[in-house]
This record gives C-alpha cells, structure tokens and sequence, in this order.
C-alpha cells in the first residue's frame, strides 16, 4: 500500500481524502457557473451579468494581486532582523 | 447636568477597579463593568444629554444618536468578550489599560463637540500604548514608543484642526464638513493616522502584533473604528476618502499576502477592511454610511474573532510565524473551527455577516454609478478571501504536519469566541434583525439569488486561485518594508550622518584650534625663554634679551608722541 504512511495520519490529510476534496471542489466549482444558466446575475455595469463572469473576475484578480505581491516582494523583503541589526541597545 | 451616568465613566472606574481590587473582586468588575456600561449606553436618548461648562465653551460630554449607540454597543460589548477572553491569562495592568482604553472609544461614540472629542482621543491614545507595551518584550516596548509617537503626532495634528475650527467658526459642534481649507484638512488627517490610512498604514501592522495575545484582541477593535465613527460623523460624502479607502484595500491585500507573522497578517486585513469603511464614508450616500456602519459592527466582531483564535495558537504554542505553525486542527478543532467562521465572515461568505455588510457598500457604489469603484470593491472581496479568509486558516490549522500537539482553547477563551460565531453567523442569517440598528431606514435586502451567486462565483474561484497558487505563496522567514521604512532606518541613518558631519567637523575645527595654539605657544615660549632647557649658547628670545637704556627711552619718547597726537585730534 502507498499510502501506509499516511494510514496513522488525521483522515482529512490522507491523499485519498485530499483528491476527494478536490474533485468535490471542482463539482461546486462548474456548479456555481452552470447555476447562472437557471439564475440570471443582475449587472451594476454591465459586464458583471455576463456568463460565468464572476468566477473569471474572482479568478484572474486573484492571479494578479498573487504575482503583484510576489513582484513587490522582491523589492520589499528583507531578513526578518532587519530592524533589529544595531537596535539591541533600545 | 447629567441626566444619567455617562457610559465611558462606567467604563473608567471600572478600569480603576480592576487595578485596584483583587481575586473573584476582579473578576466580578472585569465582566460586570462592561454589562453595566452596555445597559448605559443603550439608556442614552437621542440629543444631547449630559454637558459640562468648561472655560467659555459648554462642552457636551454625552450626545445620543442611533449611530453613536451602534459604536459605543459594540466597543462596550467587545469589552466584556474580550475581558471573558482575558481574564484569566492576562495581567491586571493590561486588562485594566484595556478597559481605560474601551472607555475612551465609549466617550468619543457619545462625545458632542470637538474638545470632548479630543479628550477621550487622547485617553485612548494613552492607554492603547500601555496594552502593546504588555506585551512584554524588547519588540513590544520599541514597537510602543512608535506607536506612541504616531498616536501622539495624530493627535497634535487634530488639535491644530480643532483650535483652527473652534476660532474659525466659533462653533466647538461635531457636524459634517469637508476638507476645504487647513483646518479641516487638519482634523481629516488627525482622523485618518488613527484609521491607519497611507502613508502611515504601518503603523498598524508595526504595534499590534507584539503586543500579548490577549492585547491584540483588545487593540483591533478600537482605534481605527473610532476613526471610522469620526469620519462618518465629520466627512460624510469627502470625496477624497474613496481614493484613501479603496488605496488602503489593496494596500491590506498585497502586504497580508506577503507576510509571515500570523497576526501582521491580520493586522493588514484590519487596514484591507477600514478602507472598505473609509472608501463608503466617501460614497457618503445614506446607503453607504449604513454599510459604512454595519461593516465596522461585523468587522469589529468577526476580527476579534480572527484575533482570539491567532491568540489561542500563540497562547498555546509560544509560535506565531506560518513557518512555524500548521496542521493544528488535530488538536485544536475548536479554534479551528472558529478562526474558520471568523474567516469566511470576513471573506463575507453567505449567511454570514461579512455579506450581509460588504454588499451594503458594493450596493451603494453601484447605485452611485461608480463603476470602478465597484469593480475595486468586487476584486478586493475575492482579495480578502484570498488573504485572510483562506491563508489564514489553511496556513495555521492546515498546510504540513508542523508536529505541534497543543492543547486546545481554556474554556473562557472558547466561550468568548463561541459568542463572537454566534454574532458572526447571527448578523449573516438574520439581516433584518440587525438593520433596524443602523442609522438611517435600510431598504436593502442582501439575499438575492443573483447576489448571492455572484459572489458564491467570486469567492469560489478565488479559493481556486489561491491552492492553484500555493507554490507562489510558500511562506518564507522575511518581512516587508514599508513606508515606516523611511522613520526607522532612513531618518536614523539621516540622523546618523548629520552627527557624523557634525563631529567631523568638531573634530577639525579642534585640529586647528589645537594646532594654533600649539604653534603660538611655541612661538611665546621662544621669544620669552621660559622653555628652561633652552641651550645657552642660542640667541635669547625677543622678550627675553636685554635691551639698551637709550632704545628703551626713544620707545617711550615715540609713544608719548603719539599720545599728545591723539589728544590733540
């Protein structure tokens, strides 16, 4: 067995259940688009009552604020003692 | 004078109690004080009620309204669950400061005019520096003194704002204004440091994780809603405040991604969650002020929630970076499962009061056509799922195996936190309830089913996003820069070097000096022979050799000359 190693493991970490919860994920997921077929989302402006606009919108922001600060964390990051070099006399 | 007993008061003396009694005593006014305050301020009417002569002015130290009630409701009720919370771990000095400190945010809900106002801004700045000093560390005491600092420049700026106001107009009345000239741009920019507004956002993300556990509970519901209250009862409609809020949103966002520190990562949501306010404070539509209003009500709750259940973990195992933390639901379910509900409210999950709050905001931004602002706001609310509502739980409770077996909340921490879920899921499944509070008549109803698939779909996918993005967010051992940046290094190395220049130059000027005088004591010691191991044989010394008799007498012959010249011009 492959997966005797996670056998005395919590369940909810077993890979098993993680593939579950994946694929139940992904069930929800097309769920929440298709039910736009039965519900008709109103739009504010226009392109917000578009098909399946609101997981693309929700999606694609998400990417950029995660490569936005990954951007900036390359400029803003520093060792987490970068305060405290030459500070231990406060 | 007073009809009733002013609720911040109540408030005070019972933070004088607690510093001074002891055992079950303490106990007692820990969780009475905070009942007693509550039932005072639901008893304050509307208009003004208590005042006070002071100096020419009648200050007006309570002043009731629907809105003022709503805040003091919820500063008094976060008193007693976060004194249930802290009771039994927390030392009495910080629980005494912390319930000063609730008082002062209690005195300006209900404070009527601008010196009032003042006063207890003050109180809070006071006794919000001791509670981050109780986290007893070096960290926490130099985290404190900048904190202290920035509430105290805050302050002094608002002050300006005020005196200018007060001479200005002549009227000391809280009412509505805009940032049209000095003065009030003053008072806006006093409020806004105290809503951690840019460019001193850091100040937030700076203090608060270094206090205790049981301080940061304390801290995150005070300050900058008080500001909140402040700018809704000041510049309802100030159009500048929608660039400030939804600049704070995304500033919140893209730092608490970035972050480490379990609480940082909060303390940033706090700063994400403001601007929603600050930004519909701008819209300043009744709509909007009502969003603005609710959404500090639920966020005050669901982020001491948050904040209780990072204190828990922190409390229980000492550690407090996601690096450090993970897979603590084996052992923790019940601080899972409500730092769980306290991250789906602030995601503002269906049928929970983040939604029922947000989309105040986002409904009045849409009814005003302003469709950037919207937009914004839609992608924030997929944002803060992003940072708060799924980092937060998954990297603490979830992620790896860190090994940690802790043991799970103290029962009064449990029950604290089960009555902020019980508000939390409360004001998401029952609205209506909870609108009647709000300032102005609602005719809003949240539960749509095309809102509520709308945002099912924004929030869903940007779950997706976020495990699709995991290997982008492994968590390292670094912090951001921000702008206190330019205070804590740049002004100390500015500092630095001026000092540097300054004794450099010192140190030149004395080179010189010491070089003259060196040399003209050489000089002197020569002409005088007074350097006694002189050789005898070299010629003596100008003032030292022995001069003529008849040289001596044509000197004073010339300068006797010259007198009588002098006398007779």
């Amino acid at each position: 067995m492959k997966d005797s190693k996670h056998r005395d493991d919590h369940w909810l970490v077993r890979p098993k259940t993680i593939r579950l919860l994946w694929l139940a994920f992904s069930v929800v997921l097309t769920l929440t688009v298709l039910a736009q077929l039965v519900i008709s989302i109103k739009g504010y402006v226009g392109v917000d009552s578009w098909f399946g606009f609101g997981a693309a919108f929700g999606f694609l922001s998400c990417v950029a604020m995660v490569l936005f600060a990954k951007l900036l964390g390359k400029v803003l990051k520093r060792r987490e003692d970068y305060y405290r070099e030459g500070a231990d006399d406060v | 004078m007073f009809d009733s007993l002013p609720p911040a008061l109540i408030l005070l003396a019972g933070a004088l109690l607690i510093a001074v009694l002891r055992g079950y005593w303490r106990i007692g006014v820990v969780l009475l004080a905070p009942l007693a305050t509550l039932l005072a301020v639901w008893q304050v009417p509307d208009g003004i009620v208590a005042t006070l002569p002071f100096l020419d002015y009648t200050l007006q130290i309570v002043e009731g309204s629907p809105l003022r009630r709503l805040f003091a409701t919820v500063f008094a009720g976060m008193a007693l669950v976060g004194g249930l919370y802290a009771y039994r771990t927390a030392r009495w000095y910080e629980l005494s400061a912390a319930y000063a400190y609730a008082a002062g945010a209690i005195g300006v809900c209900f404070a009527g005019d601008l010196i009032t106002l003042f006063l207890y801004w003050e109180l809070m700045a006071l006794f919000s520096t001791v509670v981050v000093w109780c986290g007893n560390s070096a960290a926490a005491r130099a985290a404190g003194i900048r904190y202290a600092i920035m509430h105290l420049l805050g302050g002094i700026i608002l002050k300006v704002g005020i005196e200018g106001v007060v001479v200005h107009t002549g009227s000391i009345d809280i009412q509505p204004m805009l940032a049209t000239n000095f003065d009030t741009w003053m008072i806006l920019i006093g409020i806004l440091i105290n809503a951690a507004a840019p460019p001193v956002s850091a100040w937030l993300a700076d203090s608060y994780p270094e206090s205790s556990p049981t301080g940061s509970v304390f801290l995150s519901a005070f300050t900058t809603k008080t500001a909140v209250l402040a700018l809704i009862l000041m510049f309802p409609g100030e159009k500048v405040l929608i660039g400030v809020g939804l600049f704070m949103v995304m500033y919140g966002i893209i730092f608490a991604l970035l972050e480490n520190d379990v609480r940082r990562i909060l303390a940033y949501s706090i700063v994400n969650q403001v601007g929603f306010m600050v930004c519909a404070v701008g819209i300043g539509t009744q709509m909007a002020l009502n969003g603005a209003a609710a959404h500090a009500f639920a966020h005050i709750i669901y982020k001491a929630l948050l904040f209780m259940s990072a204190g828990v973990v922190i409390y229980r195992t000492g550690k407090n970076k996601c690096t450090e933390v993970g897979g603590l639901f084996r052992t923790m379910p019940v601080t899972a499962f409500c730092g769980i509900i306290g991250a789906l409210a602030i995601s503002g999950f269906p049928l929970t009061s983040g939604f029922t709050t947000k989309t105040m905001i986002s409904q009045a931004a849409a009814d005003e056509s302003l469709v950037t602002v919207y937009m914004l706001l839609a992608a924030a609310s997929a944002g803060v799922f992003l940072h708060a509502g799924i980092k937060f739980p998954w990297f603490v409770f979830f992620q790896r195996d860190s090994g940690l077996r802790p043991k799970d909340a103290p029962w009064n921490m449990a029950a604290a936190m089960f009555v902020l879920v019980a508000l939390c899921l409360g004001i998401g499944a029952f609205p209506g309830l909870f609108y009647q509070f709000l300032p102005y008549p609602v005719e809003y109803t949240p539960y749509t089913a095309s809102k509520v698939l709308f945002y099912l779909q924004l929030l869903l996918f940007s779950g997706l996003a976020f495990f699709l993005l995991l290997p982008l967010m492994r968590r390292t051992e670094t912090i951001s820069l921000d702008t206190d940046w330019l205070w804590r290094v740049l002004l100390n190395r500015v500092a630095c070097s001026i000092g540097a220049f300054i004794s450099a130059l010192l140190a030149a000027i004395s080179r010189v000096t010491d070089k003259v005088l060196t040399r003209s004591k050489k000089a002197c010691a020569k002409q005088m022979n007074t350097d006694l191991d002189a050789n005898d044989d070299e010629e003596l010394g100008l003032f030292a050799r022995s001069w003529p008799i008849g040289r001596t007498a044509m000197w004073i012959a010339v300068l006797l000359t010259g007198y009588v010249f002098a006398y007779y011009l």
